[in-house]
């Protein structure tokens, strides 16, 4: 019977595509859509000039952040008195390549963090003092003083295992339409990158160099408050500082920009 | 916050034409922003920046509106003796702020 036949190799067929996707679910990720000798940090779409700004440590604002951080590392904190340094140490050593790894599964929260959730949780447990804002001065010392002691360390973060389930939302969030302009990330970081959007070059879309030192913004900024921006440019409804969702991305660009050096603090147009 | 950024070659020669950098830590504020109540944030920018070298005044600016945050300036001048130099700047508060470097003329 031609009728049963058909029915029977269709079932095989859905049953081959399930167990596919279901394997999918934790083997290894899919190939990166830009290769990796066409990797190119951020740092690449600038003006020589803003380059030059970040080559030279004595010219980078950034640094203005990294020396206060440096300051708050040794500064006793909370009812406690403790300090970074008590329990961490001398940086240059105990935090080198930290931030490489970061969005990273943290078990105690039981979700993906960012370094600046990290160090938040540090401050509120160890040493029980009051929590720092995100995006205040401080967070961003500290966070741009911590991982600056990754610069040059390639970035490679964990995607499998707990940390999957928040690779995967990332990953998904990056290719959803957004906002009035209806554009994913992709759209320009993907399928444009290295074109024209008005006076700017588009990036590959990378975290390596934050936080970032923006001209724009004539401060120091977070990668978040750059997905907000990209977000409030598709005329979306950003998201707040620290969601889920942000963090997620965090780490769906993390892995993206596997084997880029970290260039905390980076300087951006 | 540190209040600057300062590079001065430790170690010159009699007579060598150095590079001084400093990248200070200030808001240079316009005096053309409004905050979220519609009301002018008033002008807070350097005014004037000078670099004395062991008293003597070898570099001075003054600083007008249109100045990005966190001004970087590079000059050079020669180096004539052991000593320090020392950075001093005033703002629209009338804040003055100063730091120091130290070279060693061989």
């Amino acid at each position: 019977m031609p009728g049963a036949s058909g029915f029977s190799l269709g079932g095989a067929t859905l049953l081959t595509l399930f167990l596919a996707l279901s394997a999918a679910g934790q083997g290894p990720a899919p190939p990166a859509r830009i290769r990796a000798e066409d990797r190119r940090s951020g740092y690449h779409f600038q003006s020589p000039e803003t380059q030059a700004m970040q080559d030279d440590d004595a010219a980078n604002p950034g640094f203005l952040w990294v020396l206060e951080g440096e300051a708050l590392w040794r500064m006793a904190a909370g009812p406690a008195g403790a300090s970074c340094a008590g329990c961490h140490g001398d940086a240059a050593a105990s935090m080198k390549g930290v931030a490489a790894r970061y969005p990273a599964f943290d078990a105690a929260a039981g979700r993906v963090v960012n370094l600046e959730q990290r160090i938040t949780r540090c401050r509120a447990e160890r040493q029980q003092a009051p929590p720092l804002a995100y995006e205040s001065r401080e967070l961003l010392a500290l966070t741009a003083y911590v991982a600056s002691q990754s610069r040059r360390v390639p970035v490679q973060v964990a995607i499998d295992g707990p940390a999957r389930p928040f690779f995967e939302a990332g990953r998904d969030f990056f290719s959803t339409r957004l906002g009035q302009l209806n554009l994913a990330c992709r759209h320009c970081h993907e399928d444009h990158w290295g074109g024209q959007l008005r006076g700017d070059r588009l990036s590959q879309g990378y975290g390596n160099a934050y936080p970032i030192y923006r001209l724009e913004w004539q401060t120091l900024g977070s990668l978040q408050r750059r997905l907000r921006s990209c977000n409030i440019g598709v005329r979306a409804e950003p998201y707040p500082y620290g969601a889920q969702e942000y963090v997620n991305l965090e780490l769906y660009l993390a892995w993206r920009a596997q084997g880029l050096p970290v260039e905390t603090p980076g300087v951006r147009r | 916050m540190a209040k600057a950024l300062i590079r001065v070659p430790p170690q010159a020669r009699r007579g060598e034409v150095i590079e001084i950098k400093i990248l200070i830590s200030h808001p240079m504020e316009s005096g053309q922003r409004r905050d979220e109540m519609g009301r002018v944030i008033p002008r807070d920018i350097i005014n004037r920046f000078v670099c004395l070298y062991n008293g003597e005044e070898v570099f001075g600016a003054e600083f007008f509106p249109a100045i990005a945050a966190n001004p970087f300036l590079a000059f050079f001048t020669v180096a004539t003796a052991s000593g320090e130099l020392v950075f001093r700047w005033t703002d629209d508060r009338g804040t003055t702020e100063s730091e120091a470097a130290s070279i060693t003329v061989v």
